[in-house]
């Protein structure tokens, strides 16, 4: 079935089956790697992508579900060459270990409101789990972000 | 890997077409709200409907409607996200968002719905597993099999209620819409529920639930939610504690109390909650009264998370903090 999507501001044309989870057009068909899986139930976080704006879990999207909405990935972050803020600030904080989680991480950060609390910042990555367990570096570096704080 | 077995999609526009679609395709078909417990069941085969209605693009299930004066009614696809930040919600049953608030975690509210929530499978140790981990061990009553590995005598399955939003919406006296081809019935959400881990709702296969009724409420009710759980996110209930009570002057006039996480479906504490009417919420001797007849209640099976003598003990904590919290919310 042919599907219209938008990614990352661009419109792409699939053909892909229409309930292949969303997690694989984006890697298979689209190219976009960004996106990791974790545990393909829900229970991880790591393939967090916004779709209009709100953090979902891309293992359990089927591909139709998202015709017509603006899907936004990691690979959507850096422009021109120029690193995103967000992950400017992950670099400055040391919040990358080994990396899984990272591109999760970040999409479900870009989704939580400007200057939230600590707490806040808690509670929204709730459904992201670092396998390193890395996570007050990750804290901080959204912290730092969304506090429009350079370095 | 986890991959979805194969089946047929339907993407209804109208409730008259989901009606029909699931009337005409039977037991052979499932209805998905968010997917986010339909999916994973599905990837781990528990369920292999060879047909899926998405109820997504039917537009009635989206809206909320309604006062605190006349009461409100939320469609069956609300997210619980909306649900929790929804203000009219808030003000009028604050334990209602606070209770969506507590469900799995920020992904997966965007995703899951409250009629979703309402019909969420029934859960056990035994059965939340892949088709090979419940092949290995025989598979149980549930589905496929004719032992169930909680209680191997048993001739019923014992899979858990654990659903947060349902003891909440049995306490505030909510109730719900069921449709089918056959027309429609309002039911309160205490009758929707069975004590049964497999047929554990009275929803017929036909019916499609369709909108979650709040009852008014101008402040004469207040109401709590508890949730005993391992991790603050993620986990389901294995064990919640609603409470509600109306007030007059400060002394209850009515009062209900609904475990979940102990039985295959929502539990009400009838007696435990007229132990504290006629009395204030502060009293002593009829909360201890009210803690020990609903803990009494509370007889859970070894199919969950933690230590089954310390979730007993614990049941009579979260009672008597579900009801603290009634009084504090004065």
């Amino acid at each position: 079935m042919k599907l219209k999507l938008h990614v990352n501001g661009a419109k792409h044309t699939v053909e892909v089956a229409p309930m292949k989870r969303l997690l694989d057009t984006l890697r298979e068909d689209l190219a976009l790697t960004g996106t990791k899986e974790g545990c393909g139930e829900g229970e991880c976080g790591a393939c967090t992508v916004l779709i209009d704006g709100a953090a979902v879990n891309a293992c359990l999207v089927p591909t139709c579900q998202v015709e017509g909405a603006e899907v936004r990935t990691v690979e959507g972050l850096a422009s021109d060459g120029r690193l995103h803020r967000l992950q400017r600030a992950f670099l400055d904080n040391g919040a990358a270990q080994c990396g899984i989680c990272t591109p999760g991480m970040m999409m479900a950060a870009l989704a939580l409101p400007k200057k939230s609390s600590l707490e806040q910042i808690r509670a929204g990555l709730a459904g992201n789990l670092c396998r390193c367990t890395g996570y007050m570096k990750i804290y901080d570096a959204v912290a730092q972000f969304l506090a429009g704080e350079k370095r | 890997m986890m991959r979805l077995p194969r089946f047929q999609y339907f993407a209804p526009r109208t409730l008259k077409d989901a009606a029909g679609l699931l009337s005409h395709w039977g037991p052979e078909a499932s209805l998905v709200a968010g997917g986010t417990d339909l999916w994973p069941n599905m990837k781990r085969r528990q369920f292999t409907p060879t047909r899926v209605i998405g109820l997504r693009g039917v537009p009635e299930l989206h809206a909320i409607t309604g006062s605190p004066s006349t009461g409100m009614t939320v469609g069956a696809m609300i997210s619980l996200t909306a649900l929790e930040r929804h203000d009219g919600v808030a003000a009028m049953w604050p334990a209602l968002a606070h209770a969506a608030r507590l469900i799995s975690t920020p992904p997966l509210r965007n995703m899951g719905t409250l009629g979703g929530n309402l019909c969420l499978d029934t859960r056990c140790n035994y059965w939340n597993q892949t088709l090979e981990w419940r092949k290995s061990i025989d598979f149980c009553l549930k589905k496929a099999g004719s032992i169930c590995w909680v209680a191997t005598s048993s001739p019923r399955c014992w899979a858990v209620s654990s659903s947060d939003t349902a003891p909440v919406l049995c306490a505030i006296g909510a109730e719900v819409t069921l449709l089918s081809t056959e027309g429609e019935r309002r039911i309160p959400v205490t009758q929707l529920f069975r004590d049964d881990g497999i047929e554990y709702l009275n929803k017929r296969s036909n019916e499609i639930l369709t909108a979650v009724h709040l009852p008014p409420n101008g402040g004469e009710w207040r109401a709590s939610y508890r949730k005993l759980r391992r991790r603050g996110s993620f986990d389901f209930p294995v064990l919640g504690v609603a409470a509600a009570a109306r007030l007059d002057r400060g002394v209850v006039v009515e009062a209900r109390i609904v475990l979940t996480g102990v039985g295959s479906r929502p539990h009400e504490a009838t007696e435990a909650a007229e132990a504290l009417v006629g009395k204030r919420l502060d009293d002593p001797a009829a909360v201890a009264t009210a803690v020990e007849r609903a803990a009494r209640l509370a007889k859970p099976l070894d199919n969950t998370d933690f230590a089954l003598g310390w979730r007993k003990e614990m049941s009579r904590h979260h009672v008597a903090a579900a009801i603290a919290d009634l009084a504090a919310a004065g």
